[in-house]
């Protein structure tokens, strides 16, 4: 950032497209916080509907005049809904809060530099994603509405146009356009990532003094750059499939709504390779970040070294190698070899080796603290430990194929996902919001309504999520937008009716963090420099970093590992 | 503290939802759904310890009162973290070894054949008939409002007596092989009771091996989203002593 804009006061239009790092952070996190209020309503419809899918309510209508005629929402609109939950939430909530917005922020400093590599790039890369953004909200709002094949798309039904089903004409298209520009987006910021930590450090600041939230930054973006291709590559190929006739996803001789298909000779496992090959490495990308965060806090708030820092290293490494072998395990059931499903399930479960590491070095770094601080942002992170690990052991259910054989699909599988992919990482971006606001807006988030907040939240996602798993147990599918075709489900109503009713409530908690974040951007008390005594660059752009672990103490006395 | 609390809470909430649970596992209908509920308990039993044991830590962490320490014993860190990848490699081994494995499945011999047949939105089933062959099928004979759904040639002979309902009947005690077909989205046939499902791929025929022990009636679900209608793809897997079973595909 040229250092005039900030003594003349920039024009209106130069700090909207601004290459200021942090202001494209603060873009970056308001767009993925708008993302996640909407991403969370669809999901507070969705289990509404679940729960009274008779319930007239007048103001459906009056949005979805046509899917919610009379004030009943239809099973296309909450299919539609579904769909659309899903993917902000994994593109434009998990991709961006942990990865975009606070990279941003503070990889720069931490580094001892002043700017991203590439800042016009990144300025691009910020106005592209708002573009993806807006693609995707407009493939709701036409006539016909917006697709129903969920975040996954798997062909045929996704690849074949409205006949499969509503939805699925220009709607289904503008979403494969959307992500598709999605991933141009986050390929040009991981790269930015990338050549910021290969380029920018502070001459004398050697890979292994970096930082542990600027080596997981580090690891996502590689990740970002193996994986967000192949999706590209692959929404470019389906939508050929949609638009120009090609056949790579769709096989011959179909019968689609009494019509007959004029494809022929495509796979729809290709697909389902493609999508998850990018999609597992994705689940990484969301949880990597978090995983850095929440090793730097932990170590911050207890006023040492990580445990081992080495340790904290590699294993998110290993886990982002491991990551991108195991797409398969989405896949048992899909037809494929029995001897590819035990190969990918190894991996799979190979992959609790390097997590049992880290669990041990958040552990043990609170466990040998010189003096533990529970912050706000200290909280969420012991959360985050929680959760993580109740999330990951339900894992080792899923990673052997005859287990999975049947809690496939079901509601085990969204409770799974939902604790380690939605609950752990958004701690993680709680923590991160709570620990460098001062450095987003220059002043404190509230840390009494913080505490509040995060104990509500905590027993809020257990609530939720411990008993869903159990809707699982019994069997019952996900993605199925009304319960009452099946006798088998109606045991299981009263625990619906639990989950939807503390879904409100978590929803309703949501809105301390809400009230908080805005107050105290207004009138939060002023921050110093280094508000948390933080050990780290972002704190200290004069520190010493020569022959110094990145989180030792100089005064302290601790030593790095 | 509230946090160590609130963590022993949830540990204790986490084994009464397991002790009495709001709901469970529907009965088990086949020695590999028995075996599957054998597998799942071991699971169970694994993982629980490990989650009680994590969250306990933790709790223990945040609750106790500890002086407060000038210099942190630091050089165990790598040994610990080493031993801690060791040790869940060992508890991953210990799960995958007591499991059956993909791989111990062996093909059955001289298995009832019946072809499944899944599309939007709706489930038909055909049986082979009194030659124990099947007629071709094409999709251009496909008519669903002529009782047709699953498109059997009319000028192959072989398919004359061939029987196309829309419930599986199968007999109890007997090796079954389901053949999954689909005309146009993914589906997936899933029966609780038996304890795995499988997806149906269009362009695919892929096998489903069956033995089903117990006589009852269970429902069929559709279990991969393929559309509008995916709640609604119901039928029923009907469970049949052997001869009853004989009987009734010579009544048709």
């Amino acid at each position: 950032m040229e250092a005039t804009t900030l003594i003349a006061r920039p024009s209106l239009l130069r700090r909207i497209f601004s290459t200021d790092h942090r202001t494209i952070a603060r873009q970056y996190f308001f767009l993925s916080l708008f993302a996640v209020v909407v991403g969370v309503c669809l999901s507070l419809l969705m289990r509404f509907h679940l729960v009274w899918p008779r319930e007239k309510v007048a103001w459906f209508e009056a949005i979805w005049s046509v899917r919610a005629e009379g004030g009943i929402m239809t099973e296309e609109l909450y299919l539609s809904l579904m769909t659309l939950h899903g993917t902000i939430m994994v593109f434009f909530v998990l991709t961006l809060a942990p990865l975009n917005a606070f990279a941003n922020l503070v990889l720069p400093e931490q580094l001892g530099g002043k700017e991203m590599a590439f800042p016009r790039m990144n300025m691009l890369s910020f106005w592209i994603t708002v573009a993806s953004f807006l693609t995707l909200l407009s493939a709701c709002v036409f006539d016909e509405g917006g697709p129903i094949a969920g975040w996954t798309a798997y062909p045929p039904l996704s690849a074949v146009g409205a006949v499969s089903g509503p939805g699925e004409g220009l709607g289904q298209t503008l979403w494969f356009v959307s992500i598709g520009i999605f991933c141009i987006a986050s390929l040009l910021s991981a790269m930015n990532i990338i050549s910021t930590v290969i380029e920018c450090r502070r001459p004398g600041m050697s890979l292994m003094q970096m930082p542990l939230t600027s080596w997981n930054w580090f690891v996502t973006s590689i990740l970002s750059v193996l994986s967000f291709p192949v999706l590209l590559a692959a929404g470019l190929l389906i939508l050929l499939d949609r638009l120009a006739g090609t056949s790579f996803f769709v096989p011959g001789d179909l019968l689609i709504a009494e019509q007959h298909s004029p494809h022929a000779g495509g796979s729809p496992l290709l697909w389902q390779h493609l999508f998850w090959f990018f999609g597992h490495p994705e689940v990484y990308i969301a949880i990597l970040p978090g995983m850095g965060i929440v090793s730097h806090i932990i170590s911050n708030f207890s006023r040492r070294a990580p445990f081992s820092y080495r340790a904290c290293v590699w294993a998110p490494v290993a886990i982002a190698f491991l990551g991108m072998l195991v797409w398969g395990h989405h896949m048992f059931i899909s037809g494929i070899s029995p001897y590819s499903a035990m190969t990918f399930s190894l991996i799979t479960m190979s992959i609790g080796a390097p997590s049992a590491v880290l669990v041990l070095n958040w552990l043990g770094t609170a466990y040998q603290a010189v003096k533990l601080e529970f912050t706000t942002a200290m909280l969420f992170c012991m959360g985050f430990v929680s959760l993580f690990v109740t999330g990951g052991l339900t894992g080792l259910f899923l990673g052997q194929p005859e287990i999975d054989a049947y809690f496939h699909d079901t509601a085990f599988v969204v409770a799974h996902f939902h604790m380690i992919m939605g609950m752990a990482a958004l701690f993680a971006v709680f923590a991160a919001t709570f620990y460098w606001f001062p450095l987003m807006f220059g002043r404190m988030l509230d840390e009494r309504l913080g505490k509040l907040h995060f104990y509500l939240t905590f027993i809020g996602a257990y609530a939720l999520f411990l008993p869903m798993h159990f809707a699982g147990f019994a069997g019952n599918p996900r993605r199925y937008a009304d319960f009452t075709n099946f006798d088998f489900f109606q045991a299981g109503m009263p625990l619906q009716r639990w989950i939807t009713v503390t879904a409100f409530a978590m929803g309703a908690v949501q809105l301390i963090f809400i009230g908080n974040l805005f107050r105290s951007i207004f009138s939060g008390a002023k921050a110093g420099a280094n508000p948390w005594n933080g050990p780290t660059l972002e704190w200290n752009a004069d520190a010493e970093i020569a022959d110094r672990g990145p989180y030792e103490y100089p005064d302290a006395g601790a030593d790095a590992n | 503290m509230l946090l160590g609390l609130i963590l022993l809470a949830t540990v204790v909430a986490a084994c009464l939802l397991i002790l009495h649970p709001p709901v469970w596992f529907p009965v088990a209908i086949t020695s590999a759904a028995v075996a599957y509920d054998r597998q799942f308990s071991w699971t169970l039993w694994v993982t629980g310890s490990l989650f009680i044991a994590a969250q306990l830590l933790l709790a223990w962490i945040v609750i106790r009162r500890r002086k407060s320490v000038t210099r942190p014993a630091t050089s165990s860190g790598v040994r610990a973290s080493l031993f801690a990848a060791v040790a869940m490699i060992a508890v991953e081994i210990a799960l995958a070894a007591h499991g059956n494995g993909p791989l111990s499945h062996s093909e059955p011999k001289d298995a009832e054949t019946i072809e499944v047949y899944a599309h939007q939105f709706a489930w038909n089933f055909r049986y082979p008939g009194a030659d124990g062959v099947f007629g071709r099928v094409g999709t251009e004979f496909i008519a669903d409002a002529a009782g047709n759904p699953v498109g059997i040639d009319p000028s192959d002979s072989r398919g004359n007596d061939d029987i196309v309902t829309p419930v599986l009947r199968i007999p109890a005690g007997r090796d079954v092989r389901l053949l999954l077909h689909s005309r146009d989205v993914i589906h997936d046939f899933f029966v609780r009771e038996l304890r795995t499902k499988q997806d149906i791929v269009p362009g695919m025929v892929i096998p489903l091996d069956i033995h089903a022990d117990r006589i009852g009636q269970y429902e069929i679900a559709c279990a991969e989203l393929c559309g509008l209608g995916h709640n609604q793809m119901h039928s029923i897997l009907v469970v049949m002593p052997g001869e009853e079973y004989d009987r009734w595909k010579l009544q048709h």
